[in-house]
C-alpha cells in the first residue's frame, strides 16, 4: 500500500492532516453559484435540517455579497461552517437539488464552505446579542447542539453560560472529526461567533465534578443538557487492555490535540466497526503512516452506517474492508503489546429489533490477522451517571424528551443533540444537533415568554 | 455542401463571414492569419489621417460570471502610417486574391480629402470601400465618425463625394446612435451608396470600479464614453438591419454587424436581410479559429434545409417583420407545462405570480407529487414562463383557437372608422 498511496506523505506526517479538499476558487464559486437556478420554494431548503435559505446564500455569492451569504448560512445554522464540510450533502440539500433531474446538482456544501471560509478569513462577526431579557440559561456541553442553543438564546436576550468539560468548546467538531476533513480553526471560529454574543463558556468544567448538578439546577432559570455521548464501549473480548488497543474517539482526538506522532509508521492497523468514526479512525491511521489498515465489520456494506462519501474516501486512502468479520480475541506479546487479532467469519441471520439482519458466527471459521494496533469504533457509551445525577428519565442513557418541546422529565431541563439520539429517537448528524439546539432555545423562550419569535 | 459564396453589391466573397473593421484587422499579419483560418473577407481597420491612441482601451461586461457579454472600446482608427497599411493590403491581396478586402475609410468631411484617400486605397487593389460614419468616440469629437453619421445631409454628401471617384463598390457603415437608422440609411442611398453596413458601436460606459470609483476602462483615472458591441447588442443590431431591409426606400444590400458570434447569429441576420455579416468581438474573445465552426455550422444548416446557396436565405424573414398595428389581435397561445419533464424549480410559478398574470398554480397530484398547472383561461401567452424555464421541453407555448377571424389593430380601427395607429405616412 505504501508504495502506491500517492495521497500520503511518509516524510511529513503532519502534512497528511491538512484539509484534503482545497475548497472552491473564486472563479469556481462564481461559475457554480451562477449555475444555481434560484428555485422558488426550493427543495434544498426543506432537505436541510436547519432550513438554510440555500438559493439566497448562493445568489449572494454570485452577486459578491459574501458577508450577506455567510450571514444567511449562519443565521439558520450556527455551525454552518463545520456543516459545510461534514454534512452528508448528497443525502440532504444536494440530493434534493432539482438539477438532479436535468444536469447535475449544485455543489451546495462547497459553496457554503466558500462563503463561510470568506467570513472566517476576514474575521467577520456576524451577529449582535439581543436586548437582555433578564433570564439565565445554563447549557451543559459546548458541542454542536449546545453552541447552537446558546447562539439562539443569546440573540433572544438570554444570559447564557456554557459548561464545557474539555479545554475548548466545539465538541465533536473540535475533537471528534479528523482535521483533514474539519480543521479545528473552523470550529473555533464558530465558538467565537457564539462568544461574541456575550455567551460565557466555562471550559475545563465538568458538571457533577467541578460544579454540582444541584447548583446548576438552582442557579439558572433553565438548563439545556447537550452532553453528547461518551467513550467507545468495550468489545467484550479478551485482550482489550493490551497496549495498542485504542478508543477511536480518543485516537482521533489525539491527532487534533497533540503533535502528530510517528509511532504508527509502517504498522498494521485494524479498525473494528464501520460507522463515521470508524472511517475517521481508519483514514487517520493511513495518514499516520500505517502500512496496512483494515476495517473489520461484522455485517455487510449494506448495513454500514458510514456515508457513501466516507466509504469512497477511505477506499481512496487505501483502507481495506473485511465484511462479515468479527473480532474474537486480541492477542498480545510477552510485553503486553498487541501482535494479532483472532477473527471469525459471520453470516446474516434473521432481522433483529432494529430491522437489520443480525450477524451470526460461522462455526470453525476463525482466522488470525497479525496486527500492531486495534482501534475500537463500535459506537459510543452514554453519560448515564450524569443523566442520573440530573434525575432525568432515560432509556439506556438516551434521555427521554417531549418531541415537541425537547423538555425532559424535569420541566426545567431541556435536552438536545446526541444525548437524545438513539432508541428510535432522532438523528445523529451534526446538522440535526444544530437544529435541535435551536429548537431547544425556542422551546425555552416559549416557556419563559409564551411566544416563539425566531 | 451548399454554396457559401456571396455577392454583396458586386463584391464577391468565398463565404459570408468577414472580420469587421476593428483591432483584428489592424495589420497584414492579422488579416493573413484570418484568411488562413477561413474568414471570407476583412474590412481593414479604418484608414485616415494619423491619430494617437490611449491606454487602456477596452472594457467588458460579464453577465452571471460569463465573460464578454458586452464589449466596450475607446480605441480610435488605425494608428499606423497609411503607407504601411496600403503596402500590407497590397501584399495580402496578392497572397489571397480570392478573399475580400474592404478598406474602411474616415477623413474630414471635405471633398478633396475623400477623393484623395479613395484613389490611394483603390490603387492597391481593394475589393470595396466602407465609409466609417459610425465610430462614436474620439474621432466624433473631431467632426468625423458618428458625428458625421448622425447628420443625414453629411452622410449623403460624403457618400456622394466618394462615389464621384470610386471604382469599387461603396458600403456606408452606419451608427446606431440615432433615433431612426433608416433616416441615415436613406441618406446614404441618396448619396449613391452601393450597400450599407450596420451597426457600428453604441455609446457606452462599460462600468465603474466599486473600490476605486474609476470608470471602466479608465486612462490614468479619467474615462470617456466608448462604443459598445458584442453579444449584448445583437438584438439592437438585428432590428436595425431588419428596419432597413423592410424599408421600400432602402434598396441596397446590407452587411450585418453587431454581436454576431456564431453561425446561428449569421443565419438570423441574413434571414433579416443581411447579405453577409461582419464579426469582431467573438474573434477578439476566442481568436480567428471560431470561423471554422461558423462555416461548417452554416453549411450543415443549409444542407439540412435543402438550400443550395446561402444567398437564397437573404431576407426571407423580412416580409414577416411588420408594425405592431399589423399583428393579429385574435391569435392566441397559452403555456402548457409537461410535468413529466418539469424538474419543479417553480421559476415559472414565481415569475408569473410576481411579474406577469398569476396563472400558474403549484399543486399536488393524486400521489402527492408537486406539479405545476397553467390556468389557460387566465394565461395571456406572454412566454415569460417558457423563457425562465431551465429545462427544454418542460413548457410548450401552444396555439389555441380563439374562434375569431384574424383582426389587426389597424383593421379594427379602420372598421371602427377611427384613425389607425399607423403613423408611417411619410414613407
Amino acid at each position: 500500500m505504501s508504495l502506491l498511496n500517492t495521497r500520503i506523505s511518509y516524510q511529513d506526517l503532519q502534512m497528511n492532516f491538512n484539509e484534503v479538499n482545497p475548497g472552491l476558487t473564486n472563479r469556481e464559486a462564481i461559475e457554480e453559484s451562477n449555475r444555481c437556478l434560484y428555485c422558488y420554494d426550493a427543495p434544498c431548503i426543506t432537505a436541510c435540517p436547519t432550513g438554510i435559505d440555500i438559493p439566497t446564500f448562493i445568489k449572494k455569492i454570485a452577486s459578491g455579497n459574501l458577508k450577506g451569504s455567510a450571514k444567511t448560512i449562519m443565521t439558520s445554522n450556527p455551525i454552518g461552517a463545520s456543516c459545510a464540510r461534514v454534512c452528508p450533502t448528497e443525502e440532504l440539500c444536494e440530493g434534493a437539488c432539482v438539477l438532479n433531474h436535468s444536469t447535475k446538482p449544485i455543489m451546495i456544501g462547497d459553496l457554503q464552505r466558500y462563503a463561510t471560509d470568506w467570513a472566517i478569513r476576514n474575521e467577520q462577526v456576524l451577529f449582535k446579542p439581543g436586548k437582555k431579557n433578564g433570564k439565565t440559561v445554563a447549557i451543559v456541553g459546548g458541542g454542536p447542539a449546545g453552541l447552537s442553543a446558546a447562539r439562539e438564546l443569546a440573540l433572544l436576550g438570554y444570559d447564557v453560560t456554557i459548561f464545557e468539560a474539555e479545554d475548548q468548546a466545539g465538541g465533536l467538531n473540535t475533537y471528534g472529526i479528523v482535521s483533514f476533513r474539519l480543521p479545528q480553526e473552523i470550529s473555533f471560529w464558530e465558538v467565537k461567533q457564539v462568544e461574541s454574543l456575550d455567551v460565557k463558556i466555562r471550559t475545563n468544567t465538568r458538571v457533577g465534578v467541578d460544579i454540582s448538578v444541584k447548583d446548576i439546577l438552582e442557579d439558572y432559570d433553565a438548563v439545556i443538557l447537550a452532553i453528547g455521548m461518551s467513550k467507545v464501549p468495550s468489545l467484550g473480548i479478551e485482550g482489550e487492555d493490551l497496549d495498542g488497543v485504542f478508543d477511536a474517539i480518543d485516537f482521533v482526538k489525539e491527532t487534533k490535540t497533540q503533535p502528530i506522532s510517528d509511532r504508527f509508521l509502517g504498522k498494521r492497523v485494524v479498525v473494528i466497526g464501520a460507522g463515521n468514526t470508524a472511517i475517521d479512525g481508519a483514514t487517520c491511521s493511513v495518514r499516520l503512516g500505517a502500512d496496512n489498515v483494515k476495517i473489520l465489520y461484522r455485517r455487510t456494506i449494506d448495513e454500514m452506517t458510514a456515508y457513501d462519501f466516507e466509504y469512497e474516501f477511505a477506499k481512496q486512502d487505501g483502507v481495506e474492508f473485511r465484511w462479515l468479520t468479527a473480532p474474537k480475541k486480541i492477542i498480545g506479546d510477552e510485553e503486553g503489546r498487541v501482535k494479532a487479532i483472532e477473527c471469525i467469519k459471520m453470516e446474516l441471520g434473521e432481522p433483529g429489533e432494529d430491522g437489520r439482519r443480525r450477524p451470526v458466527p460461522i462455526k470453525g471459521s476463525e482466522f488470525t490477522l497479525e496486527v500492531d494496533a486495534v482501534i475500537k469504533a463500535i459506537g459510543q457509551t452514554r453519560y448515564t451517571n450524569l443523566i442520573e445525577q440530573f434525575g432525568l428519565e432515560h432509556d439506556g442513557g438516551v434521555v427521554k424528551v417531549n418531541q415537541e418541546t425537547l423538555q425532559t422529565s424535569n420541566e426545567k431541563v431541556f435536552a438536545c443533540g446526541d444525548v437524545i439520539f438513539g432508541k428510535g429517537q432522532g438523528e445523529a448528524m451534526v446538522v440535526s444537533a444544530a437544529q435541535q439546539g435551536k429548537d431547544a432555545a425556542y422551546a425555552i423562550h416559549e416557556v419563559m415568554f409564551g411566544a416563539v419569535s425566531k | 455542401m451548399a454554396d457559401l459564396r456571396i455577392n454583396l453589391a458586386g463584391i464577391q466573397s468565398p463565404n459570408p463571414f468577414w472580420l469587421a473593421s476593428a483591432p483584428p484587422t489592424n495589420s497584414g499579419y492579422q488579416v493573413q492569419r484570418a484568411f488562413d483560418a477561413g474568414w471570407g473577407g476583412a474590412v481593414w481597420k479604418t484608414l485616415g489621417d494619423p491619430i494617437l491612441n490611449v491606454t487602456s482601451r477596452f472594457g467588458a461586461v460579464s453577465f452571471n460570471g460569463q465573460r464578454v457579454a458586452g464589449f466596450n472600446n475607446i480605441e480610435l482608427i488605425s494608428d499606423r502610417p497609411i503607407e504601411v497599411n496600403l503596402k500590407e493590403i497590397k501584399e495580402t491581396k496578392k497572397l489571397f486574391p480570392n478573399h475580400t478586402i474592404i478598406a474602411s475609410l474616415m477623413v474630414e468631411p471635405k471633398q478633396e480629402k475623400w477623393h484623395e484617400i479613395v484613389k490611394k486605397v483603390e490603387e492597391v487593389g481593394v475589393d470595396g470601400l466602407e465609409l466609417n460614419f459610425g465610430c462614436p468616440h474620439g474621432m466624433a469629437e473631431r467632426g468625423m465618425g458618428s458625428a458625421s453619421g448622425q447628420v443625414p445631409a453629411l452622410v449623403e454628401q460624403q457618400t456622394y463625394w466618394v462615389k464621384e471617384v470610386a471604382q469599387t463598390p461603396v458600403i456606408v457603415k452606419l451608427t446606431p446612435n440615432i433615433t431612426d437608422i433608416t433616416a441615415t440609411a436613406e441618406a446614404a442611398v441618396r448619396g449613391g451608396a452601393d450597400a450599407i453596413s450596420m451597426i457600428n458601436t453604441i455609446n457606452s460606459l462599460a462600468g465603474v470600479d466599486l473600490d476605486t470609483w474609476n470608470t471602466i476602462p479608465h486612462v490614468g483615472g479619467k474615462g470617456a464614453h466608448g462604443g459598445y458591441c458584442g453579444p449584448a447588442v445583437k438584438p439592437i443590431a438585428l432590428n436595425m438591419v431588419a428596419e432597413c431591409a423592410r424599408s421600400p426606400h432602402i434598396n441596397v444590400p446590407i452587411s450585418g454587424i453587431g454581436g454576431i458570434s456564431t453561425w446561428q447569429d449569421a443565419v438570423e441576420f441574413m434571414l433579416m436581410g443581411a447579405t453577409g455579416v461582419q464579426v469582431c468581438t467573438a474573434a477578439m474573445h476566442h481568436g480567428f479559429r471560431i470561423v471554422e465552426d461558423m462555416i461548417e455550422g452554416l453549411d450543415n444548416y443549409l444542407d439540412e434545409k435543402g438550400i443550395a446557396s446561402v444567398m437564397d436565405i437573404v431576407g426571407k424573414t423580412v416580409p414577416r417583420y411588420s408594425d405592431w398595428g399589423d399583428l393579429d389581435l385574435n391569435y392566441k397561445i397559452v403555456a402548457r407545462i409537461n410535468n413529466d419533464v418539469c424538474i419543479n424549480c417553480n421559476k415559472c410559478h414565481i415569475a408569473c405570480e410576481d411579474t406577469s398574470h398569476q396563472c400558474i398554480d403549484m399543486l399536488k397530484d393524486d400521489k402527492g407529487n408537486s406539479i405545476l398547472k397553467v390556468r389557460e383561461e387566465d394565461c395571456v401567452g406572454c412566454n415569460l414562463c417558457s423563457i425562465v424555464c431551465p429545462v427544454d421541453g418542460a413548457i410548450d407555448m401552444v396555439e389555441v383557437p380563439s374562434g375569431l377571424p384574424p383582426m389587426t389593430w389597424n383593421e379594427r380601427q379602420a372598421a371602427l372608422g377611427a384613425v389607425g395607429c399607423k403613423i408611417d405616412s411619410i414613407k
